[in-house]
């Protein structure tokens, strides 16, 4: 069912030994300012990606999972800020980092791509200048170069003529070519890791596999770290090799692609795998759990999932459960998990 | 409207509604409180400045011109000028705006192929250019000046009011009223007009405002009202003469202008808020 | 792409007929007897009868406009009884001093125009926001010659440091030409204001920033770019206006251009300069009209793929 990657388990990572730690996210906190007052949007958050690994983050639409992914490169809209924790890229907090600073982070440590590639490029400019765009402002390179660069680029990542489409603007291309592009884009400087914010959301389902096959292709070529953000359990199921479940600007469970999906630990990942009868097909959405997600303005008391979850009692509504470990590398913040394991 | 929703209105909308009813009432009314007489000469008190006391023994509060006449009593009269000039112009381009604008909109097809022609040709002919062809050849006279200003306003009430009924034209209500046997005249009275108004009250709105100032220009150029009768535009072009001894001559009339057509402006812009559900989201 | 630029030439000659054919309408059919205009009170039947023989006015109005139409097309408008020569050269001798206070006017405007709409999309919402807002509302709605005269007042009487008409320096454009382009600075102020805040709202805005870019970059390079579309497109329906609303400006400040020449020329009845310069400003208006729609095609590569 997944495909792990034989550097991360097999083969010696680069320095030798050790797995290489690209990412380390620890009790990170976003809070936006809203009429209401402080929405906390992502709670306590905690993850770590290696080289060559993929990390899913998976959950419902405001569960706080674009946010994590935005603090990642110092994005976080300007209503929100980070309140806690802290972020380190190769071993660097990266938190409070100063404009400058980030700057050289982006687009050479760390890139992302988007949902809607069509939107996400310039629609003004032609694609070969907004990839040229990262030799010459980060490196200095001239324009011919960087225009070399550009298409060798281009090629790399399946586009077709790519020497000839450098001066074709984004609307020319269509969805998966344009994925393709932002692809190229982010990859231009060779960053460690890659942050994809739903890439195949917005395509169709046979390009949906081809933009899948190129990340997995790259990730192996480059020995990316990726972190993939998705409301798809099929897509995860497919490029991830761990997932890390995010309910209400929380994660509830983490562990391996197999371990999680084969038997979920947290009441919620329990009932999103139940309301996805086959994870053969993609397009399997999140949204047969009953009830709404919790207000973030003001959230449940105790577990914030307890209001929605079938084996909530008197304790989850006065006691928030903490994250513990099950066994290495897995963990649930349930007081039951036990309980939600052998059900499973 | 009730009463709690006009007290929550904005200042400025409380401003600029005192600003146009002192104005219009000013217009009415003036002409009773300061009789203005063109004929009438006062060499003696001729360029007094604002304040100044006559030789009649009244007092010209904004001054004299260059014959002695009360600056006062004459940017009143010209106050009259101007709405009835913007008022009648904006009635008549707005009701043959409101008509073609029904029948292009409605009916569609060649009605509206030949009244949109027609519109972007005049369009495309400065308005401000045509009003002064029109006003030069007509000769100067009110009348004249409501002609010339009226033939270039018809196009943009018409454009609003085909918008309009396009966008109703096909909407269910009109369906059911075609369907139970209404007859063309009926259903643009009854089902497309009501719909059609409010954009075409805003636009009428704004077009005061405009009108005005073109009506001055007219008068400025010399091709508006007669002398025989006051405008701002032509009390601003003999102030012109007098800039270095009598600046108030000019000054006076252009910020009565400039008062009533902002404060026209920001009632066009509250009537276009209030119109359009969308902002109130925002 | 030909077949659009097909079409729109198609109509550009269709207006400027349109144009054509309303200054004929004004000046022939409506009432009011050139012949009787020209000679003024005095003249003597038969003299009247004379020139309007020679002047066509004889014939049916639609072998009149026929003939207009010819001569229209092989540029012929006539002699300027005034000025004893072609009435196309008396205007072509005018067209310079008004374009110039319109380039000038429309520098005036870009310049003001881009950097108070910069500046309060930077800042919205900010003290001075909401000062340019409220100055660009009065500055369009102000009667533009009166503020040239109260311009003229402040500067050219008051302080004294610039001339009030027109004596062939730099210095005697800037009134004028700030006169002319003042309406507009409000206007393209806010125009750009709320373009940038449109497009910094835009997905591909975080990916700049996302690439590394500076703020600099993104801003000037991303940003500006996408609203300079539609801002630049105005322009050129700028440069027709200004030299349409230049007419009441010109006559202010005694400008020697053919908005001047044409208000004169209504005045004294001169009606072939007044054709002349009509068809002239309406042919600019309308050809402007025309590259603006073509930049626009040429400036979004999205307008392309519709057309094509």
């Amino acid at each position: 069912m997944t495909e792990r990657s034989p550097q991360a388990y097999g083969q010696p990572p680069r320095d030798g030994g050790l797995l290489t730690r690209l990412l380390e996210v620890d009790g990170l906190a976003v809070e936006f300012d809203t009429r209401k007052g402080p929405l906390r949007a992502v709670r306590g958050v905690s993850f770590h990606v290696e080289a060559c690994e993929t990390l899913a983050i998976v959950g419902e639409s405001g569960s706080g999972k674009s946010v994590t992914a935005q603090a990642l490169l110092g994005l976080v809209p300007s209503r929100a800020r980070i309140t806690a924790g802290s972020i380190a890229i190769e071993g660097r907090d990266v938190t409070g980092l100063s404009d400058a600073e980030w700057r050289e982070l982006r687009g050479e440590r760390i890139a992302m791509i988007f949902q809607d590639p069509l939107s996400a490029l310039n629609p003004s400019l032609t694609v070969g200048y907004q990839i040229a765009e990262m030799f010459r402002r980060h490196r200095g390179t001239g324009r011919a170069q960087a225009r070399r660069y550009a298409a060798e680029l281009m090629a790399q990542v399946g586009i077709p003529d790519a020497a000839r489409r450098l001066d074709d603007h984004p609307h020319r291309f269509s969805g998966g070519m344009r994925q393709r592009v932002m692809i190229a884009m982010a990859l231009a400087l060779d960053p460690v890791l890659l942050v994809a914010d739903e890439p195949t959301t917005a395509l169709d389902v046979t390009v949906q596999a081809q933009i899948l096959r190129l990340l997995r292709q790259r990730r192996e070529a480059d020995r990316l770290g990726m972190i993939i953000i998705s409301h798809d359990l099929g897509v995860v199921a497919r490029v991830a090799d761990r997932v890390a479940v995010m309910y209400a600007g929380q994660i509830v469970e983490t562990g391996t692609v197999p371990e999680v999906y084969g038997r979920p630990a947290h009441p919620y990942t329990l009932g999103l795998m139940r309301a996805v009868p086959a994870l053969r097909g993609t397009g399997s959405t999140l949204t047969a759990i009953e009830g709404q997600p919790p207000d973030l303005a003001e959230p449940p008391t105790g577990c914030s999932f307890h209001p929605r979850c079938p084996l909530a009692r008197e304790r989850c509504r006065e006691e928030a459960p903490e994250p513990r470990e099950l066994s290495h590398g897995r963990a649930v913040t349930c007081h039951f998990a036990e309980e939600v394991l052998d059900d499973a | 409207m009730t009463l709690d929703t006009i007290t929550r209105l904005p200042l400025r909308a409380h401003l600029a509604f005192g600003t146009v009813l002192l104005f219009v009432a000013a217009g009415v009314l003036g002409p009773l409180l300061a009789p203005f007489d063109p004929t009438r000469t006062s060499p003696q008190d001729r360029l007094s400045p604002p304040g100044s006391t006559l030789s009649d023994g009244t007092t010209a509060w904004l001054g004299t011109d260059q014959v002695g006449q009360d600056l006062l009593a004459e940017v009143l009269a010209g106050m009259r000028t101007s709405l009835t000039v913007a008022v009648v112009t904006v009635l008549i381009g707005g009701g043959v705006g409101l008509l073609l604008g029904l029948l292009a909109g409605y009916f569609g097809g060649w009605s509206d192929g030949i009244i949109s022609r027609v519109g972007d040709i005049q369009l495309a002919f400065p308005s401000l250019l045509l009003a002064i062809l029109l006003a030069g050849v007509l000769g100067p006279s009110m009348v004249n000046v409501i002609i010339a200003l009226a033939v270039t306003r018809w196009v943009i009430f018409a454009r609003v009011v085909r918008g309009s009924a396009l966008a109703v034209r096909d909407r269910e209500f009109v369906h059911s009223a075609r369907v139970m046997g209404a007859s063309p005249a009926r259903i643009m009275l009854y089902y497309i007009l009501p719909s059609c108004l409010p954009p075409l009250l805003v636009a009428a709105t704004v077009q005061v405002g405009l009108t005005m100032v073109a009506e001055a220009s007219l008068s400025f150029l010399g091709l508006g009202v007669p002398t025989t009768q006051a405008s701002w535009g032509s009390t601003i072009a003999q102030g012109r003469d007098y800039l270095a001894s009598a600046w108030w001559i000019a000054a006076v009339p252009g910020l009565a202008l400039a008062l009533v057509v902002v404060a026209i402006g920001i009632l066009g812009d509250l009537l276009r808020d209030a119109s359009d559900p969308m902002t109130e989201l925002s | 792409m030909t077949f659009f630029i097909g079409r729109r030439l198609a109509q550009a000659l269709l207006q400027i007929w349109g144009a054509i054919t309303i200054v004929f309408v004004a000046l022939r059919v409506l009432p009011g007897d050139p012949a009787e205009l020209i000679l003024g009170s005095q003249a003597t039947p038969d003299q009247l009868t004379e020139l309007r023989a020679q002047l066509g006015l004889d014939d049916p109005l639609l072998v009149q406009y026929v003939r207009h139409l010819g001569d229209v097309v092989r540029l012929d408008f006539g002699e300027s009884w005034r000025q004893g020569m072609a009435a196309l050269d008396a205007t072509l001798v005018r067209l310079g001093p008004t374009l110039s206070l319109a380039v000038w006017a429309m520098v005036f405007t870009v310049v003001l125009g881009f950097l108070s709409g910069t500046y309060a999309a930077r800042h919205a919402n900010s003290p001075i926001d909401h000062l340019i807002s409220v100055t660009s509302l009065v500055g369009q709605a102000l009667p533009p010659f009166w503020i040239g005269i109260m311009l003229s007042l402040i500067f050219a009487r008051g302080l004294q440091i610039l001339p009030s008409t027109a004596d062939g320096t730099m210095a005697s454009l800037l009134l004028p030409a700030f006169t002319l382009a003042l309406p507009f600075v409000g206007w393209l102020g806010r125009l750009v204001r709320t373009g940038i805040l449109e497009e910094m709202n835009q997905d591909y805005v975080r990916t700049a920033q996302a690439k590394g870019l500076s703020r600099r970059v993104v801003f000037y390079v991303h940003v500006l770019r996408n609203t300079l579309v539609p801002v630049v497109t105005m322009l050129g329906l700028l440069m027709g206006n200004f030299i349409a609303n230049g007419v009441i400006v010109e006559v202010v400040f005694a400008w020697p251009g053919i908005g001047t020449l044409l208000v004169d020329s209504i005045s004294f009845r001169d009606y072939a300069v007044v054709e002349a310069v009509l068809t002239v400003v309406t042919i600019c208006y309308i050809i402007l009209n025309l590259l603006v729609d073509l930049l626009y095609g040429y400036l979004d590569p999205r307008i392309q793929l519709e057309n094509a």
